[in-house]
């Protein structure tokens, strides 16, 4: 598996990374080399083997639709880097 | 001059329920051994001094009050993963370096509630991403049996001040061998417990379906002592199991006579150094003539564990650490032009270059049309994998092997080369993939460097593998080698 330049930068788009372009290479290397890696696991028949989707086979457990939470905003806002009148600021979004 | 650094924790707690010494009077003693000699290892990312003070204050009125659990006035260290009411927590990553936590994690809280004093955070690997602890953004950590070389990880900012002794003993978590790697690799006793035995709130997710908390000290003992304390049932934990909770020292002493342990043989193939063969030989000899039967087995999917474990890492964490947007808590870019701009810089400039690999990785396994490919057929991979354990424990009771194929590499010597730095963790990845519960021990050196014996149990069988730990520690005393410039 080869990733090449655009491959990287759609990736790093898809996850809202920015990548400096010096660092392009780099990491389309790393991360073809890594994909290599992983391609041992189509050695491996899978046909009909059921997904694990938790270690102990356990249903989700459910709660009450009922609040359990008590107001922290001022707690949980004081760690965040813009607010104002208990809102979150970030940069205009709609002209 | 006292010694308080070589007790373990079952015997401070014995001081300490006895009024032989203070909480405030150890706490104080810990604290300085962490600023004498920490600049050495730098296994810490913050002391909490003041508060930890304080704790002791309060831990030494419960003593006094009669108040208490074997835990009391116990002063250990944090991973900076787990987070901490009023004191920073980093997860080891620039994105985090101004987050001071506005609630405890249930970890924190359980020790808090047994009047365990928390003396700071330990470093680790960004967001537990890293075998060798030198993917923090506040640099890497040492080994204190030999400075040159790495802790392992991405527990090693724990392993480091546990084996320095600058900490009776430290939390730790586990998504591929987080725990028993650098256990093993600084001559500590570290216990991965079984997914969902120990809860996540609070606990910085990196890969939700692997991660799990666990303890790292001294001895088996003081393990189980601390997992009394960490384990439980927690309805904030959307994965944590409803299940008693035994008391973990209860079956240390019973005899290993008559146990049946499984060698695969896939644990001991080219890929191991003979050196740490011949020291697990050796261990796993002395179970032998403790009365245990030796039996060969096969998990013969071990190959497989590295190129499943990383699909479903990375995917889940490019899914978990989307949260990192600059926007509600963490670093924010300077001046972001728009929306987007402000995503993905602050992303850029917050995370380091591991962690991007990473949830690049994960981000092209979950995009459209490669899905099934990736990460559908790792989970359906990981189901024979978690199989081959299923059929072993039919025949055995534990498993034994190597924690890591090696001891501890260099500092810098895989740091240029993912992919050598993946498979060192081949014989710890399996377990957390199937979820059943993993130790490593201390069994000797090699060349002075501490080799770790990993044993692993089928699922809530802590008990056991603490008892088949404790067993061998009675009779051997690689656990209480400390470090020449630590003594």
């Amino acid at each position: 598996m080869s990733l090449d330049a655009d491959d990287i930068k759609n990736i790093a788009k898809l996850a809202r990374l920015k990548i400096d372009d010096a660092d392009v290479a780099d990491y389309a290397t790393n991360l073809s080399n890594i994909l290599d890696l992983v391609e041992q696991m189509n050695s491996v028949d899978t046909e009909g083997v059921v997904p694990m989707s938790h270690p102990l086979e356990v249903i989700q457990r459910l709660r009450d639709d009922a609040v359990t939470e008590s107001n922290q905003r001022d707690d949980f806002q004081s760690v965040a880097p813009a607010t104002q009148d208990g809102l979150y600021l970030v940069p205009k979004v709609i002209e | 001059m006292s010694d308080y650094h070589e007790k373990t924790l079952a015997e401070l707690s014995t001081l300490l329920q006895t009024g032989e010494v203070s909480s405030s009077a150890l706490t104080e003693y810990f604290l300085s051994r962490i600023k004498q000699q920490d600049a050495e290892l730098n296994s810490f990312i913050t002391i909490a001094e003041d508060q930890a003070m304080a704790e002791a204050a309060e831990a030494d009125e419960r003593l006094k009050s009669g108040n208490t659990s074997a835990l009391t006035g116990i002063p250990i260290a944090h991973k900076d993963i787990f987070c901490t009411r009023g004191i920073k927590t980093s997860c080891g990553s620039r994105m985090l370096d101004n987050f001071i936590s506005p609630y405890d994690a249930t970890v924190v809280n359980n020790f808090k509630q047994a009047g365990v004093i928390t003396l700071g955070k330990t470093n680790m690997d960004e967001f537990a991403m890293g075998s060798s602890n030198e993917t923090s953004f506040y640099g890497a950590v040492k080994n204190p049996w030999d400075t040159k070389r790495v802790p392992g990880g991405s527990s090693g900012g724990s392993a480091a001040a546990v084996a320095a002794r600058l900490a009776p003993a430290a939390t730790g978590t586990d998504t591929g061998g987080s725990i028993r790697q650098p256990a093993a690799l600084c001559g500590i006793t570290g216990l991965k417990p079984t997914y969902g035995r120990v809860s996540r709130y609070g606990m910085i997710a990196f890969a939700s379906s692997l991660d799990q908390g666990g303890p790292m000290a001294q001895t088996a003992e003081d393990c189980a002592l601390m997992l009394n304390a960490m384990a439980g049932f927690d309805e904030k934990d959307s994965t944590s199991i409803e299940k008693e909770v035994p008391d973990y020292t209860a079956d240390l002493n019973h005899s290993v006579n008559g146990l049946r342990i499984g060698l695969p043989s896939q644990y001991f193939d080219e890929g191991l150094d003979d050196n740490v063969k011949a020291v697990i030989q050796t261990a796993i000899d002395q179970y032998r003539d403790m009365g245990a039967e030796i039996v060969d087995i096969e998990l013969p999917n071990t190959s497989l564990s590295v190129p499943v474990y990383y699909v479903v890492a990375p995917a889940e964490c490019s899914a978990n650490l989307s949260r990192f947007d600059g926007v509600r808590y963490g670093y924010r870019c300077e001046d972001p032009k728009d929306l987007y701009d402000l995503y993905t810089r602050s992303r850029g400039e917050g995370f380091g270059a591991e962690v991007k690999r990473r949830i690049m990785v994960g981000t092209y396994a979950l995009s459209a049309g490669y899905y099934d490919a990736y990460y559908l057929k790792a989970q359906q991979l990981r189901h024979l994998i978690s199989d081959d354990f299923k059929k072993a424990f039919e025949s055995v009771d534990v498993i034994m092997g190597p924690a890591s194929p090696s001891t501890a590499f260099n500092i810098g010597e895989k740091a240029e080369d993912p992919i050598s730095m993946y498979l060192s963790d081949i014989y710890t990845i399996a377990v957390n993939l199937a979820g059943v519960p993993g130790m490593s021990v201390p069994v000797g050196f090699v060349d002075g460097n501490p080799v770790g014996l990993q044993i692993i149990g089928n699922y809530f069988e802590e008990s056991r593998l603490l008892n088949v730990a404790h067993q061998y520690q009675q009779q051997t005393d690689w656990h209480r080698q400390i470090p020449d410039s630590f003594k």
